[in-house]
């Protein structure tokens, strides 16, 4: 047992259910998808980033990557959204609610191969 | 070599959550509190918003209660985010300015600014490992003469050295050991552009192996290596090293043609010092009774040398357990009277101050002046740095390891027949040498002359090489003509053709060439200049060949048209 380990597949799969739970829902109603979630999602996220990096093995290249997509997806949702709210005159829209959480779907996406990843590398070094 | 970008983030882990963590929450506090708007109604902060307000909080920029005044709740948790978001800056710009401080972390900057600059070399360049006297005066050498040199050395003073060094292209260095493969790797060593590799430093296992990774990574590259005692230097030939360079048998070469031939001498000084400089006069060093002072390893290969010339020698040895090994030897320095006395200095023709200690070979010196003024004086100057007073001591022939070492190497490395020309010169009689020496001083005056070669197989003499496998008979006279005007001669002499494995010395001037020969030439720098541009240019060659000049014809037929 190693508490490095826990929290580093802590943070992954966090990064992963959360943004499943924003994800899911009505693609075009606001109201299946809040923004205290995106927020979580974005900041695990950004987390799960950070304890990536410095692992030189390929498998850890590839476990950074896919964060990164993960990041640049879950910002770019997460400015739309400020962007809608705070400057555009009518306000949040199920148009402008579907665009985010295409977005998230997306870096949803991404975290799903860094659960694989993270699975196969645990099974392969069990053996 | 790992990544510099990665070691940093790797490094930077901590801080970096702790300020996510910060940030997350400063702002989730600021979205959650209640605040009311400019009319008391209530309102809360959105993520854009309380983002807004945690960032300019944090960076200490601070631009108040935006945007409306914040409620006693918000204060209370302004006061929080500040002291919260502020420490974890302070924290990570910490452990930032540690890092970059840190010696490990600086030495990889540096270890990449190096391999980029060794990278961007994009022509013929030579691994110089070892910065000391001999080396700095090989990397100085190399430069003037358009080469570029890349430098591996142990002592960090030493590459700080090379940086305030005025040299005429930039010399990339490296503060590593050069013994270790993957430092010469880094210095270039698998570079495609790479000529050669010169092991310099004065750790003989070091230079063994240079030579055994050089020999190894790339066995066609030209190996100089230094070694000190014959039996690194046997060792070192074995491992492959092209040219293997002991100072104390280079030393004793020097004084063993000094008195052997005076002008052979002279003949080795000219080819192996620095093109143009002002030539030094004549050495007539005397036979009859020499001094030795100093019977180390120097000592000892001058005495060999002087043996096989026929002169007896007193040695002077102020070590016990030296001393007692050789029969008549004096005990003691020699920096005093007595000693010199004992040694019968009065009767003495000439004396050796070759001692490892400058300050005790110059009072040798001037002792041996004052009890025989006429005396002819050898000194041995260890640092490069005492250079001035050696000059002020006006001693006849000063023995300084960097130079010996540095003039040897850039022959070598400018045109290597220069090896084998003096090699070859050892076994002709005095009288030859004070010919060719008459001969070169006619024609360069007091200057000493350039050298260069011509191989005839290469692509450094494309022109030629083309005549020569066509069948076109090139004589070396015909290289000899001006090809500004081809009745006149060109200032040169050749001096050695190498054939296969035959040396020609002084080859005659109907010497018709064959593919594959090599031909060194010596004169002033304008001959090698335009003796180098008709080997090259087709038209060149064929004008001085024939008289015809192709390029006017070409230009006629534009005109005619």
């Amino acid at each position: 047992m190693n508490l490095q380990k826990v929290i580093f597949a802590f943070f992954i799969l966090s990064a992963l259910t959360l943004n499943f739970g924003f994800f899911y829902g009505d693609i075009e109603n606001p109201a299946h998808h809040n923004v205290y979630e995106l927020f979580v999602v974005v900041v695990v996220n950004l987390i799960a980033t950070v304890l990536k990096i410095g692992d030189r093995t390929q498998l850890g290249a590839v476990l950074l990557a896919t964060s990164l997509v993960a990041d640049l997806q879950l910002i770019a949702a997460a400015i739309t959204w400020g962007v809608v709210v705070n400057m555009m005159p009518g306000g949040m829209t199920p148009d402008h609610m579907t665009s985010i959480v295409s977005l998230s779907g997306g870096a949803l996406l991404a975290n799903v191969v860094s659960v694989v990843l993270l699975v196969v590398d645990t099974l392969m070094s069990r053996r | 070599m790992p990544n510099i970008a990665f070691v940093l983030l790797r490094r930077m882990q901590a801080p970096l959550i702790v300020l996510i963590l910060a940030y997350a929450t400063a702002v989730l506090g600021f979205v959650l509190i209640p605040g009311q708007d400019a009319q008391g109604a209530p309102w809360r902060m959105g993520f854009f918003h309380a983002f807004y307000v945690v960032s300019y909080t944090a960076t200490t920029i601070g631009f108040g209660e935006l945007p409306y005044p914040f409620t006693e709740p918000q204060r209370f948790w302004m006061i929080a985010t500040v002291y919260l978001t502020v420490v974890a800056w302070m924290y990570a710009i910490g452990v930032l300015f540690s890092l970059v401080q840190d010696p490990a972390f600086r030495a990889l900057v540096k270890q990449m600014a190096f391999s980029r600059a060794v990278r961007r070399i994009v022509e013929p360049f030579y691994i110089v490992c070892g910065y000391g006297d001999t080396g700095s005066s090989v990397v100085r050498g190399l430069t003037e003469a358009g080469l570029r040199a890349v430098v591996l050395d142990m002592n960090p003073d030493r590459i700080n050295a090379l940086q305030l060094d005025d040299l005429r292209s930039p010399v990339p260095g490296l503060c590593a050991d050069a013994g270790r493969p993957d430092n010469l790797v880094t210095a270039g060593l698998k570079n495609r552009y790479c000529a050669g590799i010169l092991a310099l430093t004065n750790v003989d296992q070091t230079n063994l192996q240079v030579t055994i990774t050089s020999k190894l990574l790339r066995p066609e590259l030209l190996t100089i290596a230094r070694a000190h005692t014959a039996d690194s230097s046997e060792n070192i030939r074995s491992a492959g090293a092209d040219h293997v360079l002991n100072p104390f048998a280079l030393s004793a070469r020097i004084v063993g043609n000094a008195v052997h031939a005076p002008s052979l001498y002279a003949l080795d000084e000219r080819m192996t010092s620095v093109p143009h400089e002002p030539w030094s006069p004549p050495l007539n060093p005397p036979r009859g009774q020499w001094v030795l002072c100093g019977y180390g390893r120097f000592g000892q290969a001058l005495h060999q040398a002087l043996l096989g010339e026929g002169i007896q020698c007193t040695i002077v040895e102020a070590d016990t357990r030296i001393a007692e090994h050789v029969p008549g030897c004096v005990l003691g320095r020699g920096t005093e009277a007595d000693t010199l006395q004992q040694a019968n200095i009065r009767g003495a023709q000439a004396i050796i101050a070759g001692t490892d200690n400058d300050a005790n070979n110059l009072s040798i010196v001037i002792n041996a002046r004052a009890l025989n003024p006429n005396i002819f004086v050898v000194a041995r100057q260890v640092h490069r740095d005492n250079e001035e007073i050696f000059q002020k001591a006006k001693i006849s022939l000063v023995m300084q390891f960097g130079n010996i070492l540095a003039g040897e190497v850039f022959s070598i490395v400018t045109s290597p027949l220069i090896v084998d020309f003096l090699r070859l010169s050892q076994h002709k009689e005095e009288s030859w040498a004070s010919e060719l020496r008459l001969r070169i001083r006619n024609m360069m005056g007091e200057q000493n002359p350039d050298r260069w070669s011509i191989d005839v197989r290469s692509n450094t003499a494309p022109a030629l090489s083309l005549a020569v496998t066509a069948g076109v008979p090139v004589s070396i006279g015909d290289l000899r003509r001006d090809p500004t005007q081809r009745e006149q001669l060109l200032d040169a002499i050749p001096l050695l053709l190498k054939r296969g494995e035959e040396f020609r010395m002084l080859p005659k001037e109907a010497e018709v060439l064959q593919k594959g020969d090599q031909l060194l030439f010596c004169g002033p720098k304008r001959s090698r200049t335009r003796m180098l541009g008709t080997i090259r240019n087709p038209n060149t060659l064929h004008y001085v060949l024939t008289g015809e000049d192709r390029t006017s014809r070409f230009l006629d037929k534009i005109a005619v048209r």
